[in-house]
């Protein structure tokens, strides 16, 4: 496998995995992983349940060592270094704060046992509160804290040595909605003033599109896509990130000729790999607010009639979908758009309707299509 | 140490990484090692030591089934398995229903004065098994006062064991089924309620399904304890032979060794059986209780509540007139002739050459075993718990912690003499010391206490190792930081429950004191023997009060801890 090297910024990688496999007993839980992560970077793991992204964070951790492959961290092979000897921060799901011992002892844990004077610890241990918001929680035990205050403590400890690195195992994901996107940005602030590369897990994709730098899209223990969150978005790599990261229509069409497929009836140009050759059966991907229904003139590209089969209103926007090709006089729908208020108000959008829409081939997405079982 | 070789990256398949040891794998794998060590010195070794010698006969020579042919050839041998089955099998029948409905009192109704009659059920515990057949003696002996009640019958024998196993084995099945029956989900009740069912279909289709595994496992405890109690058969048996005492005769009685070892192997069969069958049924144990259970709190329902109080009163009320028929009968000068109190009973000098000392001995064994025990165990179920790697260590570790729940204290015992007796073992010093009795003490009680200790651990979160790693804390200075500190309360209940248990047993010990080290529950055994029923019943209940203050004081502290060190589990 290739290493991902789609973002390359000046430098050497500080953290770099080679061919990383893991194996469960005949469970491949990750296989032939390869990744450059930068200084300073943020990037999220993203993927379903059982992807193998915590997998691999335990891996980068030491706490559940690879079956093969190697990890250098700032340009050192630590791939068989038991965790006690890495250096890495790491905040779990569940705190994992210890219960019977005061916030400031929680916090200054490390820094007890390395032996630093009293008065610095204390120092240190203040400075944090302050870093996470919590200047006065330090006498409180962690019980008395919410969910979101616990988290913060998890983090302040896992910041106190100063580590290279710091590894979030899906932090916010114990939390309510509210206090979700509330530390969500004190996270990302916290990143952006202490510069300390970080990685987190997280299987929430509006947590990774707001938050990362990069993400790293996975799927049964490979990695599917290593992108910034617009070109994850954007220009998904395969079907299964179209699907995962936001909504995408699947459409199945035959490759016509160079450029070109054809759905049903309907010739649409899109950007085409080159390997595709004419009678491929392929998957057509479009999410839907970029279906086009304004300014549709007779040049547009990719415009064809469709009838508005159901409305659902969302509040600012509208998701429609449309009957297309052989379904005009009436059939279900087999593309839904998503059209603004403005939109449906001003074109009188509605069900019944048949009008032209357009799909701008710069947004169309072609994978091949698997041959289906018999 | 690293395996990780530089070879060629993009040919052939990497080479598989070994994780590095840092000083803490190092110490917790020298630790598992030496748990091994003990297991295998205090179990293993002496299990095979009886194993076999029951194929030799007295010259040491191996005589393969010879034994074994003996004994099944030898009707007055081989009857007592019929008895024995015979009485465990009634007395789990009469204690599985009384013990469910007890407990459907105490989980399931509006009853008053639950704690009460919690209490009283569990007094039992606190006694050593001798006690309710040495009351029963008084009741319905050859000079009992209720004694016409038994229209001529006799006590000694079948009846009076189980009548007495009744109420030995009732706290154990009534734990295991109170906790059973505590967990219950509101949601099943109210949706089988909007159903229409009947009170009666409810109990049958939703009460008692919830509660099956409990009660296999207290039926199966109820069993394993009276087909292996020695103390009840002993005193109140009569003619009639189980293997428990069997053993007994065999050994101190005839000296024939070989055929102690034979009834040991066969006493072993059914309790490791119902060991075995337990666990397997426990395996296919799913939880029932989701996070999202709503707990059922039970309703006022007067008829119901009043009735069940009735039924607990009688049966609360019968068990702790048991205790007090053996106090009372410890405080009568000369029954039945001169009923005037004293206590003169309590002088043991008087009816046996150890007289207190038999007691302290057996303090002493007691405090020793709830020290090392709690010690050894809850050490050991961290090490197999908190270490990484060596899977193979900890399988063997597991195995070897589980095994003594299966074997019987008399076969333990047994076992004991046959391995640290014989000629070619160096740990022989150990022999008729205090050693081997807390040493015994611990193996015997092992199992219970250690999962104790691995379920308090388990409720750890298991990131807080990873956490220290991280700190770069050794995972010792976060068992003494942590661990420990948020375990007490189980380490407590470790510690009491081999108390109470070294301090009532009979079973486990009765091979290995010798004159120096005779303990408190032996000398009932004795005195009971030699004709000072009232002496022995004297003893039993010194031995209860000292569990019941043990107890107490256990109470208290825990309430104590939980107001000043544990302030943090507080919100």
């Amino acid at each position: 496998m290739s290493i991902a090297t789609n973002h390359n910024p000046d430098g050497a990688p500080y953290l770099r995995i080679e061919r990383l496999t893991k194996q469960f007993g005949s469970f491949t839980a990750l296989k032939d992983i390869g990744l450059e992560i930068y200084p300073g970077e943020f990037v999220c793991f993203l993927g379903p349940s059982g992807c193998g992204k915590t997998t691999l964070l335990r891996a980068i951790a030491g706490l559940d060592i690879q079956t093969s492959g190697r990890i250098f961290q700032g340009g050192k092979d630590i791939s068989a270094l038991p965790s006690s000897h890495r250096d890495f921060g790491i905040v779990f799901q569940s705190y994992a704060l210890f219960p019977n011992l005061s916030v400031s002892a929680n916090v200054g844990y490390g820094l007890v046992s390395r032996g630093l004077p009293k008065v610095e610890i204390e120092t240190r241990v203040n400075e944090l509160l302050h870093l996470v918001g919590l200047p006065d929680a330090g006498r409180k035990y962690p019980a008395q804290l919410s969910g979101g205050q616990q988290q913060r403590i998890a983090l302040a400890r896992a910041l106190a040595l100063s580590p290279g690195l710091l590894l979030l195992d899906e932090p916010l994901s114990a939390l309510d909605a509210r206090v979700r996107s509330h530390l969500r940005v004190e996270i990302r602030r916290l990143h952006q003033r202490l510069g300390v590369t970080t990685i987190m897990v997280t299987h929430d994709q509006e947590e990774a599109l707001t938050m990362a730098d990069r993400i790293v899209v996975m799927n049964h223990g490979v990695i599917e896509q290593v992108g910034t969150p617009t070109e994850v978005y954007r220009k998904p790599a395969s079907a299964f990130v179209a699907d995962f990261v936001g909504t995408t229509n699947f459409l199945n069409a035959v490759v016509a000729g160079p450029g070109h497929v054809r759905l049903g009836d309907i010739n649409l140009a899109c950007e085409l790999d080159v390997h595709f050759g004419p009678g491929n059966d392929v998957t057509l991907a479009i999410r839907p607010e970029d279906v086009v229904v304004r300014n549709i003139g007779p040049a547009t590209p990719n415009t064809f009639d469709a009838r508005i089969a159901e409305i659902e209103f969302l509040g600012s926007f509208c998701r429609v979908g449309l009957a297309i090709n052989g379904e005009l006089a009436g059939g279900p729908p087999a593309l839904v758009a998503d059209f603004s208020i403005n939109a449906v108000r001003d074109l009188a959008i509605a069900e019944g309707k048949v009008m032209p829409v357009a799909l701008p081939p710069d947004r169309l997405r072609v994978f091949a299509r698997p041959p289906q079982a018999p | 140490m690293s395996a990780v070789t530089t070879g060629s990256l993009h040919e052939a398949a990497p080479a598989t990484i070994r994780r590095q040891l840092d000083r803490d794998d190092v110490l917790m794998r020298v630790g598992i090692a030496l748990l091994i060590c003990w297991l295998f010195f205090t179990i293993a070794l002496p299990l095979w030591a009886l194993l076999s010698k029951s194929f030799q006969n007295q010259d040491g020579q191996f005589v393969g089934l010879a034994n074994f042919i003996t004994y099944f050839s030898t009707p007055a041998l081989f009857q007592s398995v019929w008895n024995s089955l015979y009485v465990a099998i009634l007395s789990t029948v009469i204690v599985l229903p009384l013990a469910f409905a007890y407990a459907y009192a105490l989980t399931r109704t509006c009853m008053k004065w639950k704690g009460l009659f919690q209490a009283l059920a569990l007094i039992p515990i606190l006694a050593p098994s001798l006690l309710p057949a040495i009351s029963l003696i008084y009741l319905f002996g050859n000079q009992g006062f209720l004694k016409e009640l038994l229209l001529g019958g006799s006590i000694y024998g079948a009846g009076g064991i189980v009548i007495a196993q009744v109420f030995y084995c009732l706290p154990h099945a009534l734990m295991i089924l109170v906790a059973a029956l505590s967990m219950a989900d509101a949601r099943l009740y109210e949706a089988a309620d909007a159903l229409g069912a009947s009170k009666v279909r409810i109990f049958f289709t939703v009460t008692l399904p919830g509660a099956k595994y409990g009660v296999i496992s207290a039926g199966f405890v109820v069993f394993t304890l009276v087909i292996t109690d020695f103390g009840i058969a002993k005193v109140i048996g009569g003619r009639f032979n189980v293997l428990a005492t069997d053993i007994y005769k065999q050994v101190i009685g005839q000296q024939n060794f070989e055929m102690g070892a034979v009834v040991g192997i066969i006493l072993l069969l059914p309790a490791i059986l119902a060991f075995a069958a337990d666990r397997i049924i426990q395996r296919r144990q799913v939880a029932l209780l989701s996070a999202r259970a709503v707990p059922l709190e039970p309703k006022p329902e007067p008829r119901r509540d009043w009735a069940m109080f009735a039924f607990c009163a009688v049966v609360g009320g019968l068990i702790f007139g048991i205790l007090l028929v053996s106090f009372w009968a410890s405080l009568i000068t000369r029954w039945p002739y001169n009923l005037t109190l004293t206590l003169k009973n309590y002088f043991f000098g008087d009816f046996d050459t150890n007289g207190w000392e038999a007691y302290w001995n057996s303090v002493i064994l007691a405090l020793w075993t709830a020290v090392i025990g709690t010690g050894i165990v809850f050490v050991g179920a961290w090490l197999l718990e908190k270490s990484r790697g060596f899977a193979w260590g900890r399988g063997i570790a597991q195995l070897l912690a589980m095994l003594p729940m299966a074997v019987p204290g008399l076969v333990l015992g047994l076992a004991y003499i046959f391995f640290f007796n014989a000629k070619w073992n160096p740990l022989g010093f150990l022999y008729a010391t205090m050693a081997i009795l807390v040493i015994n003490s611990v193996t015997h009680f092992y199992t219970v206490s250690h999962l104790t200790a691995t379920t308090a651990l388990k409720q750890l979160d298991p990131e807080f190792e990873a956490v220290s790693a991280s700190l770069r804390v050794s995972l010792l200075r976060t068992m003494v930081r942590v661990t420990v500190p948020v375990c007490l309360p189980a380490v407590l209940d470790i510690s009491i429950y081999l108390f109470v248990n070294a301090m009532t047993t009979v079973s486990a010990v009765i091979f290995l004191y010798s004159t120096d080290t005779k303990l408190a529950s032996v000398t009932i055994v004795n005195m009971d023997e030699s004709g000072f029923t009232a002496a022995a019943a004297a003893m039993a209940m010194t031995i209860v009060f000292t569990s019941a203050g043990v107890k107490i004081a256990h109470v208290l502290l825990t309430r104590r801890l939980e107001r000043t060190t544990q302030a943090w589990r507080r919100r």
